[in-house]
């Protein structure tokens, strides 16, 4: 779909999604790395365990289906070659923290004059403006800030992030969001743009109605474990089982009816049924309107039911049974799920080696969507640091063998 | 006077409860025309989700349902009946885009499925958004939001080691897909502008939630590891926490990633004698010794004001945030320089918040505009899109078509 694009990711691993998403969508992203490789490297986890820049899983997925070029935007000798590229781009991404970029000359007020089509997107915790705009972040910097934190975990412990980081990965989709919008007024009126985007806003978008119902109520939503609070109880959504957890919700309504109704049938087809379970018609019992009682007594026979099936068994019956019950997958079950492979959602990249080393394939993950237009991006993998170099510099832009090893020579791409 | 991005986009709008409507919104904010087709028979979750104004449920007085729509038009419509049916299928001829994220099959029973709406819109670009994806077995399956992150595995990575998995906070997919969903919806628009051919686009909200766990997915496919969830705990980084402050559950959180930043710490908590501490000396010793390190670190922590103490961190380079609850928010400095909760008036609720979006375009900023009231538009729109006369309008709605 965005296949006349061309996208300058200058962007590290806090940014680098916004480029994934955007060669997703058919877009051909230029992954600039300085020539000891990029920062997005260094961030585990590694295969095998080794912190080689070649080996990093999380560059693996981030960069795949980008191009890489090596360039040191620091050397003054680099700088023409920046503006070729720039000038054959639609997109710049970035994600230093505010101001690095205008202090080598790369700002958006530096690069505007020269490109004035171009869209250049900014990918910060807070924006490129305001009190915080300095302020040093990590993902759980960041998931303090912006409410997601204090919403999750037990309420006897610590609030808790989510333990893989999400800050910056909310910010980057909110990126290409933001890029792609940016782009139509460019269609409509041929001037590019700033995009400025702040993670701590992407991730308060997050919070489903919890900002509105202090606006609204003056309610400060607490954390609640595996509990949700449904009309006047707690109910519980991760359950314990044989061999790890499902989750499992009986808010009352009409789905929420039919499906407490299929699962006693199941248990008692089984010998593990209980009174309460089968004669409560559950049918009449509205969305929320679950009482106390009820949930008392209905609870302990199915946290005894749960125990003696596996993840896999319950969620196989509960497809056929068509109970509101689902698995709490691990990666590893992610890999197993029948409806991601039916749909062929996972394809296989090599595994990130240095040159000349074959050490076979992985599973990758595919486009995040499906289209009637076109069969969708190979799966290419990710590069290797500056593996495009003779692609884009010398075979795209013109540069002779000579300038390339004299840039080369120079410690500049 | 400038141009919006999306002016001139004309939106059909099936979406409804979370991931469909924020989507749409987007459109809205950003100058596209979305028509938001509902009804009083079948009603959007959302409308009857608290917060009501005044705590009083009512269809029109919903906070949550509001912030999701604003800046739309509703069309009241009872898909039950045959001439409702017409009328959206005269509407899917006049819309760019026509989205929806109802399980899969509905569309195509009401003859609004992607083969039957481009028979006489071929250039129709349709957005489907579904739990899991439209084919393959799980395709069908009831649910609600909050069970994507238990299938995307964001629930077993939530909580603590020695404890069931505590899930993220509410419908938490629901909120991240929507970017992505937004960026497909625009380059389809794009591509339709250069080359007049429309599309129907597949969403899988649990595919799309793997894009936000992936290093915990590489993680297996490459070394069969199986990760799981760590509390606050980080690889490599320690201090890693959210540490007690003053005050009624109070929690600020601190993290050094280096050397030079716990030796910053130490001497903003007047100690910097530990920085030289065997069991905190470098990163490794400090990881093996984290349940001491911090004790230590909450044993100062513990009587300070969170914000006052986050502050004082990030003077000295220390990177520390306040676990924020929805009312700090509202306060938040940083979020109030960047405007993000726009407060508009709605028709029955009054004026209330609304987010703004997370990015700023520098030539053509959102423009934010309240929820409409359900059904709000139908006659504007069966005059000014279907070219009905009133009589018709009337007979319409008189035998219960427009509700």
């Amino acid at each position: 779909m965005l296949s006349p694009y061309r996208v300058l990711d200058l962007s590290d691993g806090r940014g680098a999604l916004c480029g994934r998403a955007l060669a997703d969508l058919g877009a051909d992203v230029i992954k600039l790395e300085p020539p000891w490789g990029d920062p997005a490297r260094r961030i585990g986890p590694f295969y095998q365990d080794d912190p080689h820049p070649e080996k990093s899983l999380f560059w693996a997925f981030c960069a795949a289906n980008k191009r890489s070029v090596t360039l040191d935007l620091t050397a003054p000798a680099g700088r023409p070659v920046l503006e070729k590229l720039l000038a054959s781009s639609h997109f710049l991404i970035e994600s230093f923290r505010p101001g690095h970029l205008d202090n080598l000359g790369l700002g958006w007020d530096d690069l505007k004059g020269e490109n004035p089509s171009l869209i250049y997107v900014s990918i910060t915790p807070f924006g490129q403006n305001g009190p915080y705009r300095d302020y040093q972040a990590t993902d759980l910097i960041g998931m303090a800030l912006s409410g997601m934190m204090h919403l999750t975990g037990d309420p006897d412990r610590p609030p808790v992030r989510i333990s893989t980081p999400q800050f910056w990965a909310t910010g980057s989709a909110a990126a290409a969001a933001g890029a792609t919008i940016a782009n139509h007024y460019r269609l409509l009126t041929g001037r590019g743009q700033r995009v400025d985007v702040s993670c701590q806003q992407a991730v308060a978008r997050a919070l489903s109605h919890a900002p509105m119902l202090w606006d609204m109520n003056r309610l400060n939503m607490q954390r609640q474990g595996p509990f949700r609070p449904v009309g006047s109880v707690n109910l519980r959504i991760n359950w314990e089982c044989r061999d790890g957890y499902v989750n499992f919700i009986q808010p009352g309504g009409h789905t929420g009816g039919l499906s407490m109704t299929n699962l006693s049938n199941w248990m008692d087809e089984e010998g593990l049924g209980h009174a309460v379970l089968r004669d409560t018609n559950w049918g009449d019992i509205g969305f929320g309107q679950l009482s106390r009682e009820l949930l008392e007594e209905m609870t302990p026979p199915l946290e005894r039911f749960f125990m003696t099936k596996t993840k896999a068994q319950l969620a196989r019956e509960a497809l056929e049974r068509r109970i509101l019950l689902f698995p709490v997958h691990d990666p590893k079950d992610v890999f197993a799920y029948p409806q991601l492979l039916a749909r062929g959602f996972f394809g296989e990249v090599p595994l990130p080696s240095p040159e000349g080393e074959a050490p076979g394939v992985m599973k990758a993950l595919g486009p995040f969507f499906k289209s009637t237009v076109g069969p969708g991006p190979a799966f290419r993998g990710a590069p290797r640091i500056g593996q495009h170099n003779n692609d884009v510099y010398r075979d795209e832009m013109g540069l002779s063998d000579r300038q390339l090893a004299k840039l080369k020579e120079d410690g500049v791409i | 006077m400038t141009v919006a991005p999306l002016s001139g986009v004309k939106v059909l709008d099936f979406c409804w409860v979370a991931i469909g409507p924020m989507t749409t919104r987007y459109l809205a904010d950003f100058g596209a025309t979305v028509t938001r087709v509902e009804s009083i028979h079948r009603i959007d979750t959302l409308r009857t989700a608290t917060p009501h104004k005044d705590g009083v449920p009512g269809v029109n007085r919903s906070g949550y349902f509001a912030n999701y729509n604003g800046g739309k038009h509703s069309m009241a419509l009872n898909m039950a009946m045959p001439q409702a049916r017409e009328l959206a299928r005269s509407l899917a001829r006049w819309a760019d885009v026509v989205t929806e994220n109802f399980t899969p099959g509905v569309m195509e029973r009401w003859g609004l499925g992607y083969d039957d709406v481009k028979k006489t819109n071929p250039g129709v670009i349709m957005f489907s958004a579904s739990m899991q994806g439209r084919g393959g077995p799980y395709s069908n399956h009831p649910g609600f939001g909050p069970v994507l992150t238990a299938l995307s595995s964001h629930t077993h990575l939530t909580g603590w080691p020695d404890r069931t998995p505590t899930s993220p906070y509410g419908a938490y997919t629901d909120f991240l897909l929507p970017h992505l969903a937004v960026s497909a919806i625009a380059a389809a628009l794009d591509h339709r502008r250069r080359t007049g051919g429309g599309q129907h686009i597949d969403l899988s909200q649990l595919e799309g939630s793997l894009y936000f766990v992936a290093p915990a997915l590489m993680d297996y496919a490459a070394n069969n590891r199986v990760g799981t969830r760590r509390g606050n705990r980080h690889d490599v980084y320690a201090p890693h926490n959210a540490y007690p402050c003053s005050g009624a559950d109070r929690w600020c959180a601190i993290v050094c990633r280096s050397d030079a930043e716990w030796r910053a710490l130490c001497r903003l908590m007047g100690r910097p004698a530990l920085a030289g501490d065997p069991r905190f000396r470098d990163a490794q010793a400090r990881k093996d010794n984290e349940e001491s390190l911090d004790e230590v670190i909450a044993g100062w922590t513990r009587d300070q004001e969170p914000f006052d103490l986050m502050a004082r961190c990030q003077a000295a380079g220390v990177p520390a945030g306040v676990a924020q609850t929805c009312e700090d928010l509202f306060n938040d400095p940083q979020l109030r320089h960047r405007g993000h909760y726009v407060s508009l008036e709605h028709k029955e609720i009054g004026r209330h918040a609304y987010d703004a979006n997370c990015f700023h375009l520098s030539e053509s900023q959102a423009r934010y505009r309240p929820a409409p009231l359900l059904g709000e538009h139908t006659r504007r729109v069966c005059r000014e899109v279907l070219g009905l006369p009133d009589s018709q309008i009337d007979a319409l709605a008189n035998a219960g078509v427009l509700s």
